[in-house]
């Protein structure tokens, strides 16, 4: 569903626990210019929520979450 | 940039396996939230910035040394402490889940920029000196430089 957005960098954090998935999006998100999108495949369900809160504590952006089966892909724009 | 961030101020006075857990998730999580984090380990605490070296120089110095000796890895959780069967049961079950033990989360919270403090006190009562401390440590200190980190911060935390 999330497919159109053009991702500069994709990470794999699967089977990363907290708080690993927010550390490893953060630690990566200077990787892609501004305006850019991060895609992110995670197995930790606390990433649902840890991910998004990271975003508005940074001033990033979640685009889109999808879920399926185990895996949470998240789109994630670097806003500054 | 710099002067906009945010921070916090941990004491960690605790030693025990859990309690480290959680102030190192909270200290990363808020590293990674691009806050400055200041770490002040005090008492128990300094097992957390130890080096597993031998410690203490007076008979009862010694003696908490022994007793107390080691390092992070050596830390024992509050509950089901049980001489050290319970670290290695969390151990194992952590393993298995894959969380990250608390020397990765503590060199996690290092390249994440966050702070450092031992207690001077704490280390003069222990006889614990500075040597024995990992390298990384900024500096020793007291409670006043807590008092000023935790006044500057958004957050405080004693754990």
């Amino acid at each position: 569903m999330a497919e159109e957005y053009k991702v500069d960098l994709e990470l794999d954090l699967k089977g990363l626990l907290c708080p690993l998935p927010m550390v490893r999006v953060s630690q990566n998100i200077k990787n892609v210019p501004v305006g850019g999108i991060i895609k992110a495949i995670a197995t930790d369900v606390g990433a649902l929520a840890d991910i998004p809160s990271w975003a508005r504590s940074t001033g990033n952006e979640v685009l889109a979450t999808d879920r399926e089966d185990k895996e949470i892909t998240f789109f994630i724009k670097r806003v500054k | 940039m710099a002067e906009d961030k945010k921070k916090m101020a941990i004491a960690v006075m605790s030693g025990d396996m859990d309690k480290l857990f959680g102030a190192f998730i909270i200290a990363t999580s808020a590293a990674a939230s691009n806050m400055d984090v200041t770490m002040f380990f005090t008492f128990w605490g300094l097992r957390a910035i130890k080096k597993n070296e031998r410690t203490g120089k007076s008979l009862m110095g010694k003696m908490m040394g022994i007793m107390e000796g080691g390092d992070i890895n050596k830390a024992d959780p509050s509950k089901y402490s049980m001489g050290g069967m319970g670290r290695w049961m969390f151990k194992k079950m952590m393993g298995a889940k894959k969380v990250a033990t608390l020397p990765e989360l503590r060199q996690m919270a290092l390249d994440l920029g966050v702070k450092f403090y031992g207690c001077q006190m704490s280390m003069d009562v222990m006889e614990i000196p500075r040597e024995k401390l990992i390298d990384e440590v900024e500096d020793c200190v007291g409670g006043g430089f807590f008092v000023e980190k935790a006044l500057e911060a958004e957050v405080q935390f004693f754990i």
